[in-house]
């Protein structure tokens, strides 16, 4: 672990109110497993939003299957509503290369055809390599390949960043 | 000293072929169905495809006919979007001659990814997953009478899904468990989970005593093998069985071994009851029974897609 100064709760509230704008009356917010899943269950609650949020899981979409095989630790998407003509909100921890994103849209068109796709980030650590943007992302940094960012909890149930050094 | 390898799996542990449920490390069986309950709400989507197999093609090859196997497999490559290609073997080069390995090579020859077979011979899928390439997968869907390990994968999907935990529950298996492959793996699926209490229950000359040492309470007396069960997994009677002098008459039959209202109140209020289908009605199970409350039947159908799906996906993901 490196010390970086993410302070992930602070982010949280900064994405919290930069989604506000974003929202329409019929919007619906989907997280993406895991870490904006966790994101979009407390979104959810603290904009007072009515009905349940989205859970989406990449897995079934992803393109490297071919050398990672199946990632059957996922939670499935859960949907609990019809996307059909519904502007959706896809909300994510990190955004990185755009893979992930690219594979949930997929996923995301599976079930209908929703009025519009955006996406919402705590933070855009840059490195993409599809034309993929984030239409609210509350910080913007700059990470080199070796380091692994994601959202994790600590054990007072706050948002803390995990940050690993990949070992070749 | 050298443990000689399951055939089944790769140095990593991983599943590279289904060829039996026998000698499979449980945490691969739960693996299985975690990512089958993955693939459940595939089939209830606008699309019900996803992209995990595009582009791969998949051989189903049945030199024993089974006309729901095949299309449960069939539905499951589809909706992985893999190019499925049925061979019905049983009425084509067999019949010129052919051997089975110089099938196997022909069709290897045509790029074939995944072979699916179903065999008259216990054994013919571990035969073929010794000589494929090794980017080539082998599911066994049904040889002589050794093993039917999607059946037992899916028959456990289904007791998971109703029962939760294993490590409580009574398991009957009723009818012909002696030509019974699903029997087999189903009792070595249930014993690698757990289950404390498996009952084959059956005449005689269907439940021979030397099952015990798979492990199981032989019971003769429906009465006795039906009583408190939390599952009853009825076996479909083989109506060829009928002429060998192994049973009196259908009617007998049912008289003892079929189950009826009267013989499901015997066992646990919230007992389900199983059967892989293709049911004869009065034969084995009464009608009120298997279209009953209790009954889990047609779940047990739209499971097995989703665990065919869950088993094909992973082996193909998997390196050999």
């Amino acid at each position: 672990m490196t010390p970086l100064l993410l302070d992930a709760e602070a982010l949280y509230a900064q994405l919290r109110e930069g989604l506000r704008p974003m929202l329409r009356a019929d919007s619906a917010i989907v997280g993406i497993w895991s870490g904006g899943a966790w994101l979009a269950e407390r979104l959810q609650r603290d904009l007072g939003l009515p009905g349940p949020h989205g859970v989406i899981s990449s897995t079934l979409h992803r393109d490297d299957f071919g050398e990672r095989g199946l990632v059957a630790k996922a939670d499935p998407t859960h949907l609990p509503f019809s996307v059909e003509g519904r502007p959706i909100v896809l909300v994510d921890d990190v955004l990185y290369t755009g893979r992930t994103i690219r594979a949930v849209i997929n996923e995301l068109f599976d079930f209908g055809r929703p009025a519009s796709v955006a996406l919402a980030v705590l933070v855009d650590r840059g490195g993409r390599e599809l034309p993929i943007e984030a239409a609210y992302a509350a910080a913007r940094i700059s990470l080199p390949p070796t380091q692994r960012l994601s959202l994790a909890h600590d054990a007072s149930g706050h948002f803390v960043f995990d940050i690993e050094n990949k070992t070749a | 000293m050298t443990m000689s390898r399951n055939p089944q799996l790769n140095a990593h542990g991983e599943l590279i072929h289904l060829l039996s449920i026998e000698g499979l490390p449980r945490a691969v069986i739960h693996q299985i169905l975690d990512t089958a309950g993955t693939f459940l709400s595939v089939s209830e989507r606008e699309v019900k495809k996803v992209p995990l197999l595009r582009g791969k093609s998949v051989f189903n090859l049945f030199f024993e006919n089974s006309t729901r196997t095949r299309t449960t497999f069939e539905i499951a490559a589809k909706r992985l979007s893999a190019d499925v290609i049925n061979l019905d073997i049983a009425r084509s080069s067999t019949a010129k001659g052919e051997s089975l390995l110089d099938t196997i090579a022909n069709l290897s020859a045509m790029h074939a990814d995944m072979f699916v077979v179903r065999h008259g011979e216990s054994g013919a899928p571990y035969l073929i997953a010794q000589h494929v390439a090794p980017h080539v997968h082998v599911v066994n869907a049904g040889d002589g009478r050794h093993a039917h390990p999607t059946q037992g994968l899916l028959d456990m999907y289904t007791i998971r899904h109703y029962k939760r935990d294993f490590t409580q529950l009574s398991v009957a298996i009723v009818g012909d468990i002696v030509h019974s492959r699903v029997a087999r793996s189903d009792i070595h699926a249930l014993t690698i989970l757990g289950v404390p209490d498996i009952r084959a229950v059956g005449p005689k000359t269907l439940v021979p005593g030397d099952l015990r040492e798979m492990g199981v309470r032989v019971c003769h007396d429906m009465t006795e093998g039906v009583k408190d069960a939390d599952v009853i997994i009825m076996l479909r009677l083989q109506n060829e069985r009928m002429s060998g002098a192994m049973l009196p008459s259908a009617g007998e039959y049912f008289k003892n071994y079929g189950l009826t209202a009267q013989k499901l109140a015997l066992a646990r209020s919230d007992a389900i009851v199983m059967h892989p289908g293709p049911i004869n009605r009065g034969v084995e199970i009464d009608s009120a029974v298997a279209d009953g409350k209790q009954s889990v039947i047609l779940p047990q159908v739209s499971f097995g897609i989703a665990v065919r799906m869950a088993v094909m996906s992973t082996i193909a993901g998997n390196d050999t």
